[in-house]
């Protein structure tokens, strides 16, 4: 099949404004909940969005009309491991300022209170890298499955596998029995 | 409680977060910016081009037009400089003498023999 009309430079502008203009608010939630303050997450979600602009004429040439969220995602996810590892630190262990935790819900009826969504929250924060991320792309981005796995780079199946792994941990680690010794070892031991 | 309910209280808790509003302009910024640095360097480009024979078969109907392609270019490219030289310049005076001199540069460098 012959490759698609590459867009003309007006064109291809427009559609990156679009996609930011889509997707800021992904990105920004993405880095924001992976480094657990607004200036980390500033920062990630600009140089994201520039790495993202250098190479989006290539992204979409290869995307074949495939959703480029994941592509996207997948920047500030390969971006905040090397913040980590420049840094040597991992993420702050509770999110920066209670304006996240105080913040109108619109599910308020659903959340009991402020402290429950403060131990859901540090409990993510307590999750493994791969698992911690994964909650916030299904929780606070809404992908699903496929998304996931594409911003993972892994298959459909085992971003099931890791989700469901993820949400039982988070659940242990919230009830009380997930985070001491005996949970990481159940960690450990799972493939 | 059982995971539906524990899964709509972790969707409550991770919720959406929106960017702080100066940010969103600082951001925003940044990014025409870097697109305008694009621009000048595809500019750049451009004039680097106009000055090997081969690529002079395109322009050439611009020659005939009049002025041509490379003065064109010049005044591009010139133009493409305008800030930086209006930020640099003391006064009125200034910034046209600086935009007569950057003028003057780039058509020498277009002329042939010219670096």
């Amino acid at each position: 099949m012959p490759d698609p009309q590459p867009l003309s430079k007006p064109e291809l502008n427009r559609s990156f404004s679009e996609l930011y203009r889509t997707h800021l608010r992904d990105v920004y939630s993405y880095a924001y909940y992976r480094v657990g303050n607004h200036h980390d997450a500033e920062d990630l979600t600009e140089q994201t969005f520039l790495q993202a602009y250098r190479h989006y004429e290539r992204a979409l040439r290869e995307s074949n009309g495939r959703p480029l969220r994941p592509w996207l995602i997948r920047i500030a996810h390969n971006l905040a491991a090397n913040y980590y590892r420049d840094r040597a630190r991992r993420p702050e262990s509770a999110i920066e300022d209670a304006a996240v935790i105080s913040a109108p819900h619109t599910t308020e009826t659903l959340v009991e209170g402020r402290e429950e969504l403060g131990q859901i929250l540090t409990g993510v924060q307590q999750l493994p890298d791969d698992r911690r991320e994964a909650l916030i792309m299904r929780f606070a981005l809404g992908m699903d499955n496929r998304e996931i796995a594409r911003a993972l780079g892994r298959s459909d199946g085992a971003t099931k596998v890791l989700l469901h792994r993820a949400i039982k941990q988070l659940e242990g680690i919230v009830g009380g029995n997930g985070s001491g010794p005996e949970a990481k070892q159940r960690q450990e031991d799972e493939p | 409680m059982s995971t539906t309910e524990f899964e709509a209280r972790l969707r409550a808790a991770l919720h959406p977060v929106e960017p702080p509003e100066d940010f969103v302009v600082r951001l925003e910024r940044g990014l025409v910016e870097l697109h305008e640095l694009a621009t000048d360097e595809l500019e750049a480009w451009e004039l680097r081009a106009m000055r090997d024979p081969r690529n002079w078969a395109r322009p050439a109907a611009a020659a005939v037009v009049g002025a041509g392609a490379g003065a064109a270019l010049v005044v591009l490219r010139v133009r493409g400089r305008h800030r930086r030289r209006r930020a640099q310049a003391g006064n009125v005076l200034d910034l046209a003498e600086r935009t007569v001199r950057d003028l003057a540069d780039e058509a020498r460098r277009l002329l042939p023999g010219g670096d």
